[in-house]
């Protein structure tokens, strides 16, 4: 039946693995129906609600409100199918001890970090894919311009899934069971979103709310996705009178790089040890 | 696939690189309050080695060490060659674990978990075998969490030796299953010892210690106090006999270590014959219970 090996390749890749995870993390997620209800909904519900209660309204620069809107829409909903679900999902599998099997199978951790980024990826991109159509066939919402406005949607919605990633991976590390962790980025989240001006037009939030904000992803992105719906003219109404496309890249790069780096060397895969 | 080699290791080279693990004066504290107490043990190539010992004895914790998840507070330990404190992957590929961790999501059917387990070893053995040498062939499309208990521990038992490992730990693998899934499961033991697999095992069940393994270690108050094979295991117990009969209406019974002096005294006084004579040797059960203090180890009285 089996025998020990004299000899023994070595392990598979983490690149092997990453894509092993992947496929799992998205199986998985299909089979969850809350889940996945909740992820694509909503956004579609927030659009409904914002659209139909505010349609009328008008934003800085002179756009409708659904129009100025989509883009912290499209931003929250980025944060929720990663921020919020990869804190809570790795916060259960430490509590289940799936992350301790994986630490007796010698599983690199960039593996299975990547395989979480890979799921929130593909889950981010069928999420706006529901979302946007919604936006331009029930509230007249027009799309990117042209293919360099297309261009910023594309790495915008990358990046701050991403770092939406990280920033979860980082929050599940700080300990507690599975429900604190849940409940805490919950909170967590629904602050995050009025700092950094989802609800509201950014420009008229207090400064140290805006100050605030910029150290984490979901302010950049959402500016972001401003920059990829609003006229180029818009600009000047952002508080440095810019899309600032380069500080933008700056923050988001930096918290995948930077923060993916300290989370794979400081992850734990148990409960209670270092 | 990258090729693999699968020969059995020859029995005579068991020993040759030294012995699969080696403990000496294994220490760990839970908040001051100490687990393991100088626990020394060796476990040698090839061979299935059970560790007995009562809840909280530290049977679980010295696995936990040894297999690299716990972190230990002195004494020197070695498995398969390397501290496993700051082994690496290539000396992970070479250990199984049946860990009492889910799997990966309970919404996962088992052949879906053993497939994508498969993903994070060389040298996978089948779905298909593992199904089969576990007896969860039916079960391949059940979802894991719609397994009974006895199910996902033999589904974990799978995952334990899925990448061929030259050294498997097994903690408690048999809690919770059924007399039938026992047997199978023991089967299985079997066959990995055959291909030269090395097996530790913690138990409750002496049967199953008496069972499987070559040799049995008792862990008690944090030290191994004896270990030798199930047959001989507390060699000095093992010859305290109990001579026991009946007198007067009342069961009488001595302990000794000379059986045959006390029948002599029994048989000069007894007028014809001694009812309900009988002379017993102490089985594992007894001795385990003696060394783990749950029952008096003095031989001799009468009770």
């Amino acid at each position: 039946m089996t025998a020990v090996l004299t000899t023994r390749p070595g392990p598979p890749s983490a690149a092997r693995i990453a894509l092993a995870r992947t496929r799992l993390e998205l199986r998985l997620f299909a089979r969850e129906r809350q889940q996945v209800v909740f992820a694509f909904a909503y956004p579609l519900v927030m659009m409904v609600i914002f659209g139909s209660l505010l349609g009328g309204d008008e934003t800085p620069g002179g756009f409708s409100f659904p129009r100025y809107f989509l883009a912290g829409i499209a931003a929250t909903g980025i944060m929720l199918v990663s921020f919020q679900a990869v804190a809570t999902s790795i916060a259960a599998e430490r509590e289940t001890g799936q992350l301790e099997r994986l630490q007796l199978l010698g599983t690199p951790p960039v593996a299975y970090f990547a395989g979480k980024a890979g799921q929130v990826l593909v889950t981010t991109a069928v999420q706006l894919a529901l979302l946007l159509p919604l936006a331009r066939y029930s509230f007249d919402v027009p799309m990117p311009v042209d293919a360099a406005h297309w261009l910023t949607f594309a790495w915008v919605t990358a990046l701050g899934a991403l770092a939406g990633t990280v920033l979860g991976i980082a929050v599940s590390g700080l300990g507690g069971s599975a429900a604190s962790v849940s409940t805490s980025v919950m909170g967590f989240a629904i602050v995050l979103q009025f700092f950094s001006g989802v609800f509201f037009a950014f420009p008229e939030l207090p400064g140290w709310m805006q100050q605030g904000a910029a150290l984490f992803p979901l302010k950049w992105l959402t500016q972001g996705m401003r920059s990829a719906f609003l006229s180029d003219g818009a600009s000047a109404f952002e508080i440095v009178g810019g899309w600032e496309h380069g500080r933008t890249v700056l923050v988001l790069v930096g918290w995948v790089i930077i923060g993916g780096v300290v989370c794979v060397r400081t992850s734990r895969w148990r409960r209670g040890e270092g | 696939m990258t090729t693999t080699e699968v020969v059995p290791r020859p029995a005579t080279a068991a020993g040759a690189d030294g012995p699969a693990v080696r403990v000496r004066g294994l220490e760990k504290r839970y908040g001051g309050r100490a687990v393991l107490e100088g626990l020394d043990l060796e476990v040698r190539r090839g061979e299935v080695f059970a560790l007995l010992g009562p809840n909280g004895a530290g049977k679980t914790t010295t696995i936990e060490v040894l297999e690299g998840v716990r972190r230990r507070d002195g004494g020197a330990v070695t498995v398969l060659g390397e501290d496993p404190a700051r082994a690496g992957r290539a000396w992970r590929a070479r250990i199984g674990v049946v860990s009492q961790g889910e799997p990966a999501g309970q919404a996962l059917s088992v052949r879906e978990t053993l497939d994508h387990f498969a993903a994070y070893t060389a040298t996978p053995r089948s779905t298909a075998d593992l199904l089969d040498a576990v007896g969860l062939t039916d079960q391949a499309g059940t979802r894991v969490g719609r397994l009974s208990g006895g199910q996902q521990r033999r589904l974990a038992v799978a995952l334990g030796v899925q990448g061929r490992p030259d050294l498997v730990f097994l903690d408690e693998p048999t809690t919770g299953m059924d007399p039938v899934a026992r047997r199978q499961f023991w089967e299985l033991v079997r066959n990995l010892r055959a291909g030269g697999t090395t097996v530790l095992l913690t138990t409750h069940y002496l049967d199953e210690a008496a069972e499987l393994a070559d040799r049995v270690g008792v862990v008690s108050g944090g030290r191994l106090v004896e270990v030798g094979a199930p047959d001989e295991l507390g060699a000095a117990l093992r010859r305290v006999a109990t001579v026991s009969w009946t007198e007067a209406g009342a069961r009488r019974q001595v302990r000794t270590d000379a059986p045959a002096a006390v029948l002599r005294d029994l048989l000069a006084v007894a007028p014809s014959e001694v009812p309900g004579l009988t002379v017993t040797s102490p089985g594992l059960e007894d001795v385990y219970l003696q060394l783990v203090g749950a029952v008096p180890t003095t031989a001799g009285g009468t009770r």
